[in-house]
């Protein structure tokens, strides 16, 4: 019936291939997980310091998420593991009945501080508040993701921007496969926790081949394509993903960190990947921009002052059903709701799409929903993105 | 619309319906009770599925000009007046003229104008622009344009005389205009006094407005930080005895629970609901006592109760100062205080608003002190949960003679912490 259990005995993750496309590479599963089972393929949204940004989580229910983020670096800060341990774990303190997926603070220590330095030991960095010297390494960062009690867990990697060349990228794809070794051997909780291999290798494919050989051989739960999703040409990003894919082992999942956006999400659907997570949708709400099946919509821009139609007048959600957009625009000047009308309907946009593609999935019409979807988002064949054209025609999809 | 008195306690606070109420006259507003306050048609931080979580919603809507006034060409296009446009079904929609939890600056009213300030800046009505607006936001009800720019204390007297003679003039203008309008057919108008701190001039304007064909009146100019609480009491029983006791009495600007029990006892039926809201925004959530149920417990309590100290950042009672409107108060929690880190208690014991059956005093600590969205969503819930309850807790005492015993209560025991 197409479910394969685990590889070893007590694992807390089991897949069941519900149908496959036969075109592409895409794939529509049901991913059991201890907090209920998810359908993919999925769109995460990033709850990053223990609450969608001003969402509760009976909205985040009714919209119909079944896993979101939380994040580790964040949350290890403030308000660390020992008080998340005192309420239940992240679940019990934000009172999330369903999955949460933690990343390991790995991509903050980059991103977000000054002066982090990596060593085979870990991450050492200063925290942005008090100055103290802290080490994160894999240890460390399986200990707090263990507090936080997530379903699923990000090994600590060695992350390299995906524009920096040379050695330095060949050295952290090695180290990440040490660091994952050590993640595995940290983990106290493995019947109730999976824990997530992170494939590097920056865009060459020698090294991304090396590490997939290595990592695949360990004992996880499901497999992250991570190093890419950070400004490196869309061309060298989608090479890379199908080439992850093609190397990972059916049987368990495939999830493609960082990446939100709708036509991203199609194609890489198509290429094989399964779970995607992104602070696109929920960020650009706070700031007006509500997703629609044509683009985006610019609430505050004048031309929505009297612009009497939802959002988008096929959207069920609860923002579309009630307000209009010259409402929206009118509130943005006079109240926080705003953000929060559009980022229901933003996290409504991309859960409806990744459900709309499972099911054309399940129904055997996955090309057909491609080429529909690319006819709504661009006004011609002429703005079709040349890189989704190129990834999708590597699957057998030609857009007419 | 029509009060319906069911008890007036010897020249003082009364209890009843306001009935037919909207212009539909299908709503109803137990008294002494609240508004439901808005900014532009949306309570603050809440979408409709969070604001639903929340049982006892005032029936009449407040929304403000100073919210409403830069849209005016909008409304005017769109034309079905703004609860359509706000998505609002099933309420009564009130229209002020001022925000009460923003002071509005003084020095612009004229003879003949008065201002709001939009997100634009400052918005100058005329009466008959004032008039205009109102057709297109299409109110169930709306008060007088006013001139209540002697809040500041050192206002003159003279001053204060130009404020009465001017909001009777602009009333007189409104008047006209409604009465001449098929748009504002069914749609109620409420006086509006003025009179500053002067005695005399409340007990004329009060007296001028009763003259006029209006449903209700407002008092204006009395709001918290304006003038010292024993003496808006004084203002109010004086302008009370020249008003007809079958039309309510709404007082701007005040919302302290100690402030409004006063007031209430002084002949206030109406209230503007704002102040959950300025507790919210302090990221702090009301606590404050309001249980006069019999309990044999309690009672022996009360004998040995010792006044509680306030804690940290404490507005004492009675103080006058305006700047300190942001300041907290006593009948809220600090949230932010690193105490309720690892609090792992309900806001309130037995409140049941959806923040308490679903949350904890540690998680939304950490929402406040990480500056997320979400502490001010949670907290406007509770905080408007507790304030309407309080409202209640009123009624029921005006209803079984215990209202010095809720007194006790909110300005007495202090926090529930």
């Amino acid at each position: 019936d197409g479910s394969v259990g685990p590889l070893s005995a007590a694992s807390p993750l089991t897949l069941r291939i519900v149908a496959e496309c036969p075109v592409t590479k895409a794939r529509a599963c049901d991913l059991t997980l201890p907090h209920c089972t998810v359908n993919t393929p999925v769109f995460m949204p990033v709850g990053t310091q223990g609450t969608l940004k001003g969402i509760t989580v009976d909205q985040l229910e009714s919209l119909g998420c079944q896993i979101c983020l939380g994040n580790t670096y964040h949350l290890g800060m403030r308000p660390g593991p020992d008080l998340i341990v005192k309420a239940n774990g992240l679940h019990g303190f934000m009172n999330w009945k369903r999955n949460l997926l933690t990343d390991s603070g790995g991509f903050q220590m980059v991103s977000l501080v000054e002066l982090s330095e990596v060593t085979e030991e870990g991450v050492n960095f200063k925290s942005p508040y008090d100055g103290k010297e802290i080490l994160l390494s894999p240890e460390k960062s399986i200990s707090i993701q263990n507090s936080l009690g997530s379903d699923i867990m990000m090994q600590l990697d060695d992350v390299v921007s995906s524009t920096v060349k040379g050695p330095r990228v060949e050295e952290a794809m090695h180290r990440s496969i040490r660091w994952l070794d050590r993640c595995i051997a940290a983990n106290k909780n493995p019947d109730k926790q999976n824990l997530f291999a992170i494939i590097q290798g920056g865009l060459d494919a020698e090294l991304r081949k090396a590490c997939l050989k290595e990592m695949t051989q360990r004992d996880v739960s499901g497999f992250a394509i991570g190093g890419l999703s950070g400004g490196e040409e869309k061309n060298d990003f989608w090479r890379m993903v199908t080439l992850s894919t093609d190397h990972l082992p059916q049987e368990k999942p495939r999830y493609l960190m960082g990446v939100g956006y709708a036509v991203d999400l199609v194609v890489c659907v198509a290429l094989g990947c399964d779970m995607f997570d992104c602070v696109f949708p929920t960020r650009t709400a706070r700031f007006g921009s509500a997703l629609v099946p044509w683009g985006s919509l610019q609430v505050k821009q004048k031309q929505y002052a009297k612009d009497f139609l939802p959002i988008d007048p096929d959207c069920h959600c609860p923002t579309c059903k009630r307000h209009s957009r010259a409402y929206l625009h009118a509130l943005f000047k006079s109240d926080t709701a705003a953000m929060h009308h559009v980022t229901v309907h933003n996290i409504a946009y991309q859960l409806s799409l990744m459900r709309s593609v499972r099911q054309s999935i399940v129904e055997g019409r996955f090309p057909e929903f491609i080429r529909a979807f690319m006819k709504r988002m661009f006004p011609s064949r002429d703005d079709y993105p040349g890189w989704a054209v190129d990834a999708l025609a590597s699957v057998n999809v030609t857009l007419d | 619309m029509k009060l319906e008195l069911s008890r007036v306690i010897q020249g003082g606070a009364r209890l009843g319906v306001l009935q037919g109420v909207g212009r539909t006259g299908q709503h109803s507003l137990k008294v002494p009770g609240c508004l439901l306050y808005t900014h532009f048609g949306t309570v603050p931080h809440l979408t409709q599925d969070t604001l639903q979580t929340v049982n006892n919603l005032p029936s009449v809507t407040q929304v403000t000009l100073s919210n409403i006034a830069e849209h005016q060409e909008v409304l005017e296009e769109f034309k079905e007046g703004f609860k359509t446009f706000a998505g609002l079904h099933n309420t009564v929609l009130y229209c002020s003229l001022h925000d009460p939890a923003t002071r509005s600056p003084t020095g612009y009213a004229t003879n003949k104008t008065v201002s709001v300030w939009g997100s634009g800046g400052r918005i100058e009505l005329t009466a008959s622009k004032f008039m205009a607006l109102l057709k297109t936001v299409k109110p169930d009800w709306y008060q007088s344009m006013a001139d209540g720019e002697t809040w500041q204390t050192n206002t003159s007297r003279k001053r204060i005389r130009k404020s009465v003679d001017r909001t009777l003039a602009y009333l007189d203008e409104c008047l006209l205009v409604h009465q001449k309008s098929q748009d504002l057919d069914g749609v109620e108008l409420f006086g509006v006094v003025e009179g500053g701190d002067v005695m005399e001039e409340r007990v004329r304007s009060a007296r001028e407005t009763a003259k006029r064909p209006v449903a209700g009146f407002c008092f204006d100019g009395l709001q918290t930080g304006s003038v010292d609480p024993a003496l808006r009491t004084q203002l109010i029983t004086s302008m009370t005895k020249e008003l007809p006791e079958d039309k309510p009495r709404l007082l701007q600007g005040v919302g302290r629970p100690d402030e409004v029990l006063a007031c209430v006892e002084a002949g206030v039926d109406l209230f503007e609901g704002f102040f959950p809201f300025q507790v919210t925004e302090r990221g702090c959530a009301l606590c404050f006592n309001y249980d006069v149920s019999p309990d044999p417990e309690r009672a022996v309590l009360e004998l040995n109760e010792e006044k509680h100290s306030a804690g940290d950042n404490v507005q004492p009672k009675g103080d006058l100062n305006c700047e300190d409107q942001t300041q907290m108060t006593s009948f809220e929690m600090n949230l932010k205080d690193k105490r309720y880190q690892d609090d792992f208690k309900s806001l309130v014991e037995g409140c049941g608003c959806y923040c308490c059956k679903n949350h904890q005093r540690a998680y939304l600590h950490h929402l406040l002190v990480t500056n997320e969205l979400l502490a001010g969503v949670l907290l406007m819930i509770h905080n408007m949960t507790h304030y309407q309850n309080f409202f209640s807790a009123v009624r029921e005492a005006l209803a079984t003679d215990k209202i010095n015993l809720l007194k006790k209560r909110v300005n007495g025991e202090a926090r529930n912490t």
